[in-house]
């Protein structure tokens, strides 16, 4: 009896040994191109040529991260990243606030203000999210030269919002149509209008929803290259365009520390708000479910 | 007394899908009216019509002899009470309280002197700074009757609010609004599918189905004189008998044979002044079903029949037994000594019975 209790036991320990085993495998597997990058942004050049890849580094040098800021050369221009990095700065929060604050609003008409055809307006905002970039690259470049904001960050802005509108508004909906109708209506006869129902009681309990959309909105945008590239001209191009024309303007020697530095910084933001809100993203994406 | 609420020739239609044919009903100041009938049988979107809330196709709604079909709901000096409460989540009670007052721009002093008022009324004075999430439902429930009585609205709707509590707090929270409703003089309409809330409380019962009212009148007429089968099975628990019938017509009377399980036929008299078709349902009550030998009143009438269950509730014992097809269910005291299988006499007070039309369902 005592015996088979012990047994169990010590399975039950090999099997977690073996578990962890295996996470562990892939969690090295995953952040090795991470470590490598590190590694790599903080050597010498000359150390990147006689080094091992995964060593490493001997003498810690953060030139390459100077040089990729601020003098490294994208085509003919060499200022590094710095401009390009506040050009996405100036395109992703204009963006992200406005098709965060359409999606809430949109979300709150369909969820509680039904109106006739609300439905199909919302299964085309739908279809709005699966249409690919690629497709409305022309009709997009059309309507950008006609109402005259070709190749300004204005433009990309305009551009990223209405293509994020489809999944702002989804996520509001769908946070919103969990939400009694009667609190519109309680609202209502004690005579609150449209607006401030909207302000006062639906805005404050949207916390966890607007870090969800605003998360999505941001990676969303400071990662895209697609539309950056297709929309912009030279002073308005975003980090990820810069980025790639900084890896791809090699003279002479490849400037491996550099591009990892430079690929470091393009992806800095991104990586932040994950840190920062990513356990209201995970709370976010659950909540509406949990009643109040 | 003058009109509160005056509802007049009210049709309303979802789609092709009509909810409310023809709805007539008008109550007098301090009255409390209760709509009451099964699930889909409208009574809800009637009383959102009456606070605004849904627009009706055809017909007026007068509150307080103004018309409201152009007014919107904010402007029709009502409050309401919601299923769920509806208490705005991320308000603390004293803003929940407040908000209207505060939408409608009155002063600090103001919205503080009703709030103060209010609270004490309802007890909850100690949870002003809480969130509703922090309350039971029994509070939630209070802090959504203070949010109506803040506004000293003309009249008060109820949605069914006592739905979501326990079996014990909504009997104490029926009673408290049953107080409410005295102490204030206040005129109210009230939601319920729960027949007893509906006799409890009102002052006038309105029972609807499928979107017609059924019948219109004080508990004890709804009670007592059904107007048609549906009601008669409706109100009351445990629901009325209802139990195919022949009649006969005698010199000044009528002879009602009931046909019993075995087979036999009980003949029964019935004394009143009626005119009695052919076929007939008798509508009668479990308490006018009772135990032989009990205080014998004069239209009693006795039938011999087997016991088929005996269910003793506490202070009363239900007796099931079958008549023709159905089971009649009786009345007897809790200190009967009946058996299951036994072969007993019940008597019959057909002073109290109903009779219903079999093929139309109404009352004769």
């Amino acid at each position: 009896m005592i015996n088979s209790v012990g047994k169990n036991q010590l399975n039950k320990i090999i099997l977690r040994i073996f578990l962890y085993l295996i996470l562990s495998v892939f969690v090295i597997y995953y952040l090795l191109p991470l470590f490598v990058m590190i590694t790599t942004s903080l050597k010498s050049l000359e150390e990147i040529r006689t080094g091992s890849l995964i060593a490493l580094p001997r003498n810690i040098t953060f030139e390459a991260w100077g040089t990729a800021w601020s003098t490294a050369c994208t085509g003919i221009r060499c200022e590094g990243l710095k401009p390009f990095f506040w050009n996405s700065i100036f395109i992703a929060i204009p963006a992200v606030i406005i098709s965060t604050l359409i999606g809430a609003i949109n979300g709150y008409v369909i969820a509680q203000w039904r109106f006739k055809g609300a439905n199909i307006i919302f299964a085309l905002m739908l279809f709005g999210c699966f249409i690919p970039f690629q497709v409305i690259l022309l009709p997009m470049a059309r309507v950008l030269g006609l109402i005259d904001l070709a190749g300004s960050i204005s433009g990309l802005i305009f551009v990223h919002v209405i293509y994020g509108i489809g999944f702002t508004t989804l996520f509001f909906r769908n946070y919103y149509v969990s939400i009694p109708v009667e609190l519109v209506k309680a609202a209502k006869i004690d005579g609150a209008t449209f607006l401030r129902i909207f302000w006062s009681i639906f805005l404050p309990l949207s916390l966890p929803i607007t870090v969800v959309t605003v998360i999505w909105q941001f990676t969303q945008i400071w990662n895209d290259f697609l539309f950056g590239v297709s929309f912009s001209e030279a002073g308005t191009q975003p980090i990820t365009v810069a980025l790639n024309n900084i890896v791809n303007s090699t003279t002479g020697v490849k400037e491996y520390n550099v591009d990892m530095a430079a690929a470091i910084i393009a992806a800095m933001p991104t990586l932040l708000v994950y840190i920062f809100a990513g356990k209201y993203f995970i709370r976010g994406l659950t909540a509406g479910s949990v009643k109040g | 007394m003058s009109s509160i609420l005056n509802i007049k020739n009210v049709n309303k239609n979802f789609g092709k899908i009509s909810v409310l044919n023809d709805i007539n009903i008008n109550i007098d100041k301090g009255d409390f009216l209760v709509l009451v009938g099964p699930s889909g049988c409208g009574k809800s979107t009637l009383l959102n019509c009456i606070a605004g809330l849904e627009k009706i196709n055809s017909g007026d709604i007068f509150i307080d002899n103004k018309n409201m079909s152009d007014i919107a709901p904010k402007d029709r000096d009502i409050a309401m009470v919601f299923q769920s409460y509806a208490l705005y989540p991320t308000m603390t009670v004293e803003k929940n309280i407040t908000f209207g007052m505060k939408v409608r721009g009155l002063s600090d002093e103001i919205q503080q002197k009703k709030l103060i008022e209010v609270s004490r009324q309802l007890q909850i004075e100690t949870l002003l700074k809480r969130k509703p999430g922090q309350l039971s439902g029994g509070q939630r429930q209070r802090v959504a009757m203070g949010r109506a009585l803040v506004r000293n609205p003309k009249l008060f709707l109820f949605d069914e609010p006592l739905s979501n509590l326990d079996a014990k707090l909504r009997v104490e929270m029926r009673t408290e609004i049953k107080r409410l409703h005295y102490d204030l003089g206040a005129s109210m309409v009230y939601v319920t599918h729960d027949q007893i809330e509906a006799m409890t409380l009102a002052t006038k019962i309105v029972v609807m189905k499928n979107g017609f009212i059924q019948q219109i009148g004080t508990p004890e007429e709804i009670y007592n004189h059904p107007a048609n089968i549906f009601v008669a099975d409706f109100m009351g628990s445990p629901a009325m008998n209802l139990i195919h019938a022949q009649t006969k017509k005698e010199k000044d009377n009528y002879k009602i044979n009931i046909k019993l399980a075995n087979g036999e036929v009980a003949s029964l008299t019935e004394k009143r002044k009626l005119k009695l078709p052919k076929d007939i349902i008798i509508g009668i009550r479990p308490e006018n079903i009772t135990e032989n030998g009990s205080k014998n009143k004069q239209n009693a009438q006795v039938i011999t029949s087997n016991v088929d269950i005996v269910e003793p509730a506490g202070s009363d014992t239900y007796v099931v037994t079958k008549l023709g097809e159905t089971e009649v269910t009786a009345r007897f005291h809790s200190e009967t000594k009946v058996k299951i299988g036994s072969k007993i006499d019940f008597l019959l007070d057909l002073e109290k019975a109903s009779y219903f039309n079999p093929s139309s369902g109404k009352r004769i």
